[in-house]
């Protein structure tokens, strides 16, 4: 059956019946199957030390987010930056692969953990907002997008304790409070408001560091994408999971912002400069090198 | 033991039809129209929350006249059709013409079986990448699916509106053009369903011509620009497009300023000023008002219409004036 439609053409009574607005409930109820937690029983304990989940799929890394601007004013937002590389144990599994998404106009989800799960989360996810931004005409409050994020996270865990766990970083312009927030979680779908600024996956010790030193207050949109890229430079100079900038492919970090106006992806050409400044200044032996 | 009448198939479906017609009848029309820039849809439509017109999928809208609950129902099965089939498949995969089959079957399964077939009309339009390309299906309550090519008007006085818009659209109208015409032909049939349009415009709404019409507009001047040529308040409109050349989710509400901006546009310099609303369709490969919950952020340059070229712009508009008098005589 699958995606559920009847040998009649007609639409199946589960469409029809009157409920939720979510289409995680509603799959959960029509075709659980679909769901990507689901798959954890099917698996069993098979899987659970036999073999190294890190060496049987791809592994997203490191991932920063970044608020900036004052709460309230114009300029205010967040940035989300995330590296390319996935990583196969000692292997190098995708050296472009795209770790930050938008999960709706207003906000932006980056994965770390196994990358097969978390992308298909990330999909549910932004089908999730967009499906009751249809059913209700409305769109979900910044938290209530943050606690359904940790819900999908939570239905995830009989995997996550077999190895495969998946942890995004969510990142919102808030419409009510007009300022760009930030939500870490755990694998059992806690969910922990951040403040100023974050990192998650193997490199997010090093990032972390580096954010610490180079985030100030009122920092502006240009300020805060040239942090988080420095951040994750940093982290890619520590931790073999994370890629640094690709200068000679030319492949650089997803870099997205949120703010008032929406998602917005910054373009190629920009983030050249940022980290071609980066490198030169690195290259001179510069105080922050 | 009583036995039970004999009623023959025919009148048993006649008498539903019979039923249902006179269930949509009662409503206000729906208009659809195809434009140079996508596909657009009108009603008169005082409630901001109970939509008759929605966003079903990236390239798919709905709309609907009848009862309420029942195409309320139909819309939220219609919008877990398709992001199912989008989680499933592709988003690619999800097509207007798939959809419109799941509820011919459904509309026509509840026809035949049910006590009560559904009051309700349905259109289930997707843009494509050229107007050639471009798909309006309309529903009918006992599942009946046609194939349109250009505009559909459904519900309330169908048939006369219909000949209305029949006579006045072209293919390749601008985005303020064909709004005027469907705002005129919406006004139009206002008056008869009770209750009425009620508002500022109400004065100019019993009228058969749009020419009273107009001029009960002009007179209200408590309601400045935002009195449309049907006598319709802009506040009354419920007005979406599909347009083409936005990126993902096609569907936008217009509602406000931008509405009455629209409307307003002069008869005379239609071609390049009304090319101005949907130019700005291109411009919003850069970033451009997002499609989510209503429009923030939906910024045109202001068209400025003047309270005095509003009345000649009714007579300039397509569609007014004679047609329509001869129309509804």
């Amino acid at each position: 059956m699958g995606i559920g439609e009847g040998t009649s053409g007609r639409l199946p009574d589960a469409f029809l019946r009157p409920g939720s607005s979510s289409f995680v409930d509603f799959l959960a109820d029509h075709a659980p199957d679909l769901l990507p937690g689901r798959r954890a029983a099917a698996l069993g304990g098979a899987a659970a030390g036999v073999v190294n989940p890190a060496s049987l799929a791809p592994h997203a890394t490191t991932i920063v987010a970044v608020s900036y601007g004052t709460p309230g004013e114009p300029g205010t937002g967040a940035v989300m930056a995330g590296d390319r590389r996935a990583t196969m144990g000692s292997m190098i599994a995708n050296r472009a692969i795209e770790k930050v998404f938008p999960a709706d106009e207003f906000s932006a989800v980056g994965i770390a953990g196994t990358a097969g799960i978390a992308v298909e989360l990330v999909r549910l996810f932004q089908l999730e907002l967009e499906h009751f931004e249809k059913i209700e005409g409305s769109l979900l409050s910044l938290d209530g997008k943050a606690n359904r994020l940790g819900t999908m996270i939570r239905g995830n865990l009989p995997m996550a304790i077999q190895g495969l766990a998946v942890v995004p970083l969510f990142a919102g312009y808030d419409l009510d409070r007009g300022a760009g927030r930030i939500f870490s979680y755990d694998v059992t779908g806690g969910r922990y408001e951040e403040h100023e600024h974050y990192s998650v996956g193997s490199g997010s010790v090093f990032a972390r560091g580096a954010l610490k030193k180079l985030w100030q207050p009122g920092l502006d949109a240009s300020g805060a994408v040239r942090v988080a890229v420095e951040a994750l430079y940093d982290a890619a100079d520590d931790d073999s999971a994370t890629g640094g900038p690709d200068t000679v492919r030319r492949i650089y970090p997803v870099v997205a912002t949120v703010t008032a106006d929406g998602y917005r992806r910054i373009g190629e050409d920009e983030l050249e400069q940022v980290v071609e400044q980066i490198v030169a200044r690195r290259r001179q032996g510069g105080a922050l090198a | 033991m009583t036995m039970p009448f004999y009623v023959s198939p025919e009148q048993l479906m006649k008498d539903r039809a019979d039923f249902a017609r006179k269930g949509i009848a009662r409503g206000r029309s729906v208009v659809v129209l195809a434009y140079d820039g996508g596909i657009a849809f009108a009603t008169a439509n005082p409630s901001r929350a109970l939509h008759k017109i929605s966003e079903i999928y990236d390239r798919i809208a709905f709309a609907a006249v009848g009862k309420y609950n029942e195409f309320e129902n139909l819309r939220v099965a219609g919008v877990r059709y398709a992001d199912l089939r989008g989680y499933s498949y592709d988003r690619s995969d999800v097509t207007a013409r798939g959809l419109a089959n799941a509820y011919a079957q459904t509309l026509g399964t509840v026809f035949i079986t049910e006590s009560k077939p559904l009051e309700v009309e349905l259109v289930v339009a997707e843009v494509g990448a050229s107007s050639a390309q471009d798909q309006i299906y309309r529903l009918t309550y006992d599942g009946t699916v046609a194939d349109e090519h250009g505009y559909v008007v459904m519900g309330g006085k169908a048939e006369t509106l219909g000949r209305h818009v029949e006579e006045a659209w072209r293919p390749g109208m601008a985005l303020g053009e064909v709004l005027r015409l469907a705002v005129g032909v919406l006004g139009s049939g206002e008056g008869s369903p009770a209750g009425g349009a009620g508002g500022a415009g109400g004065a100019g709404t019993g009228s058969a011509g749009t020419a009273g019409a107009g001029s009960g507009a002009g007179s209200g001047a408590a309601a400045k620009a935002l009195v449309t040529g049907g006598g319709l308040d802009v506040a009354q409109l419920e007005v979406a497009v599909l347009e083409r050349a936005r990126p993902r989710r096609a569907f936008r509400r217009l509602t406000g300023q931008v509405l009455a901006d629209l409307l307003a546009e002069d008869g005379a310099d239609d071609a390049p000023d009304a090319d101005g609303p949907s130019s700005t369709a291109p411009g919003s490969t850069t970033p451009d008002a997002p499609p989510v919950g209503g429009t923030p952020g939906v910024k045109q340059a202001p068209a400025a219409p003047e309270a005095g070229d509003k009345g000649d712009s009714e007579g300039d508009k397509p569609g007014s004036g004679d047609e329509k008098e001869s129309g509804t005589d």
